[in-house]
C-alpha cells in the first residue's frame, strides 16, 4: 500500500511542527529579534506619534524581512547536515511535494507566528488600530512569499559552509518588491487611504512565486544534492 | 553479461569529481536472489557507486536500469522500491527512534506504531523506542537505520558499510538479514571492508583507487 501525496506532505509538516517544537529556541529567536527591532526605533528616536507613524511602516518591513531570513537558513541545512535530506530525496514521493511540504512548515512557524505578534509592534509603533487588518494581511502575503523566495535560496546555498551570508545576498534583492508594496500598503492603512492596489500586487507576487518557487526550488536542491 | 530486466544493471559509468576520474566504466548486473559486495581502498568510489545507484548523482557517462528502465526517468518509482543507508545512520537526533522510523518509512507505506516497533525489536533496539536519537550510542543508531530499512520493506537495498560501529552480534545480525531478504527474491548492494559470510548468491566487485 502506497502512500498518497496529500498524506505524504501532511506527514512532513507534522514532522517539521514535531522538531520546531522539540528546539523552541530556534523559532522564538527570529520572533524576538523582531520585536527588539522594532521596539528600538521609539526608544532611539524621539516619542513623537506623528513621527512613528511616519516611520512605522519601513521598520516594520525591514525588522520582518531581517527575521525572516534570521530562520531561512535552517529551513534545509540541519537535514542535510544529518542526512535525512538525502533520505527524503529518495523516499519515493516527488521532491517537489517534500519541498512545498517543508516551506509551508516554515512559514506556519516563522511568518504566521511573526504576522500574529505584528500587533504589538504595531501599537509600540503608533500605528493606529484601524490599519491592522491591512498590515497583518501584508505582513502575511510578504512573508509566504518570502518563505518561497527563501526556500529557492537556501536549496542553492544548502552545500555551502557559510552560506546563510549568501542567502541573503540571494533572497533580499529579490524580497525589493515585497518591501516597497508591503510598506506602501501600510502607510496607505495608517493615513487612511484605500491600500488595495499595493495589497494586489502582493498578492499577485504571492501566487507567482507559490506556483513557481516550488520547481525552482527542487530544481536547486537537486543540484547540491549531487 | 546481457541485461537483466528484473534487475539492476548498470553499463560502463563514469564520474568526474573535478579533474579526478572517480568511476571509471563501471558495469555491473544484479538479478532477484543476488548480493553484490563491493570493496576497495578508501577513495575508490564506493560510495560515489552507491549514490549513482540512489540516482542522487547523475553519471557523466553510462546509465543504471532498475527492471529494464533509466531510474532517472522512473526516478520517484524507482525510489519506492529501494531503501538506502549512508554511511551516517540519518536519523534526527531530537526525535524518538520511533519517530524517526515513522517520518521517514511513514512516507512509502502506511505502518502502525506496534508494526514500527516491532522492527526495531527486530534489529534489537526495541527498548530506544522512546529515546531520543541523539543519546543513542553509534552502534544503536545503526541498529535504528537498519530497522528502518527492514520497515521499508524495498526490495533493492543500498548499503555503505552498515556493519561500522557494531558489535560482534550486531555484525551476525544483519548477516542474517541479509541473508533473510536475499533468499525472499530481494537484491541488495552492500559496501563493506571486511568479508560477508553468508549462504545466498553472493558476487564480489572490486574497485580499483
Amino acid at each position: 500500500m502506497t502512500v498518497g501525496a496529500w498524506a505524504a506532505m501532511s506527514l512532513i509538516v507534522r514532522r517539521e511542527l514535531c522538531l520546531s517544537f522539540r528546539r523552541p529556541g530556534q523559532v522564538l529567536q527570529p520572533l524576538v529579534f523582531f520585536l527588539i527591532v522594532t521596539t528600538l526605533f521609539p526608544l532611539s528616536l524621539s516619542p513623537q506619534l506623528s513621527l512613528l507613524r511616519d516611520m512605522a511602516p519601513g521598520v516594520l518591513w525591514v525588522a520582518a524581512l531581517l527575521s525572516s531570513l534570521l530562520s531561512l537558513d535552517s529551513l534545509f541545512k540541519s537535514d542535510a547536515d544529518d542526512g535525512t535530506l538525502e533520505q527524503l530525496a529518495i523516499c519515493g514521493q516527488e521532491l517537489s511535494l517534500i519541498v512545498i511540504a517543508k516551506a509551508a512548515a516554515h512559514w506556519l512557524v516563522s511568518g504566521a507566528a511573526l504576522v500574529v505578534i505584528s500587533p504589538l509592534v504595531g501599537v509600540a509603533l503608533g500605528i493606529p488600530t484601524s490599519a491592522f487588518a491591512t498590515m497583518m494581511l501584508s505582513l502575511a502575503l510578504g512573508t509566504l512569499t518570502l518563505s518561497w523566495l527563501g526556500a529557492i535560496g537556501a536549496g542553492l546555498t544548502v552545500g555551502l559552509r557559510r552560506g546563510n551570508v549568501l542567502l541573503s545576498l540571494i533572497v533580499l534583492p529579490l524580497a525589493m518588491p515585497l518591501l516597497i508594496f508591503g510598506a506602501n500598503a501600510t502607510d496607505r492603512a495608517i493615513g487612511g487611504t484605500s491600500p488595495a492596489g499595493p495589497l494586489y500586487f502582493l498578492a499577485a507576487l504571492c501566487v507567482f512565486t507559490c506556483t513557481l518557487a516550488p520547481f525552482a526550488a527542487t530544481a536547486a536542491l537537486r543540484i547540491t544534492l549531487e | 553479461m546481457n541485461s537483466a530486466p528484473d534487475g539492476l544493471s548498470v553499463e560502463k559509468v563514469h564520474v568526474w569529481r573535478g579533474d579526478r576520474h572517480v568511476l571509471k566504466g563501471v558495469s555491473l548486473h544484479l538479478r532477484p536472489h543476488q548480493l553484490l559486495h563491493v570493496s576497495g581502498p578508501n577513495g575508490a568510489g564506493k560510495t560515489t557507486l552507491l549514490r549513482v545507484l540512489c540516482g542522487l548523482l547523475r553519471p557523466e557517462e553510462g546509465a543504471v536500469a532498475w527492471r529494464g528502465l533509466p531510474i532517472l526517468k522512473s526516478r520517484t518509482d524507482y525510489h519506492a522500491s529501494l531503501a538506502y543507508s549512508s554511511h551516517d545512520p540519518a536519523l534526527k537526533g531530537d526525535l524518538t527512534s520511533l519517530e524517526n522510523l515513522r517520518y521517514s518509512v511513514g512516507l512509502r507505506r502506511h505502518l502502525s506504531n506496534e508494526e514500527l516497533r516491532a522492527n526495531l525489536s527486530k534489529t534489537g533496539v526495541g527498548d530506544c523506542a522512546d529515546l531520543p536519537a541523539r543519546v543513542l550510542s553509534a552502534g544503536q543508531r545503526r541498529r535504528v537505520a537498519m530497522a528502518r530499512i527492514l520497515a521499508s520493506d524495498a526490495a533493492l537495498w543500498l548499503l555503505d558499510e552498515p556493519f561500522t560501529n557494531l558489535d560482534a552480534a550486531g555484525t551476525e545480525l544483519l548477516s542474517l538479514l541479509l541473508a533473510e531478504h536475499v533468499r525472499a527474491g530481494g537484491l541488495a548492494v552492500v559496501v563493506a571492508h571486511q568479508e560477508i559470510r553468508l549462504s545466498g548468491d553472493v558476487h564480489r566487485l572490486e574497485l580499483a583507487a
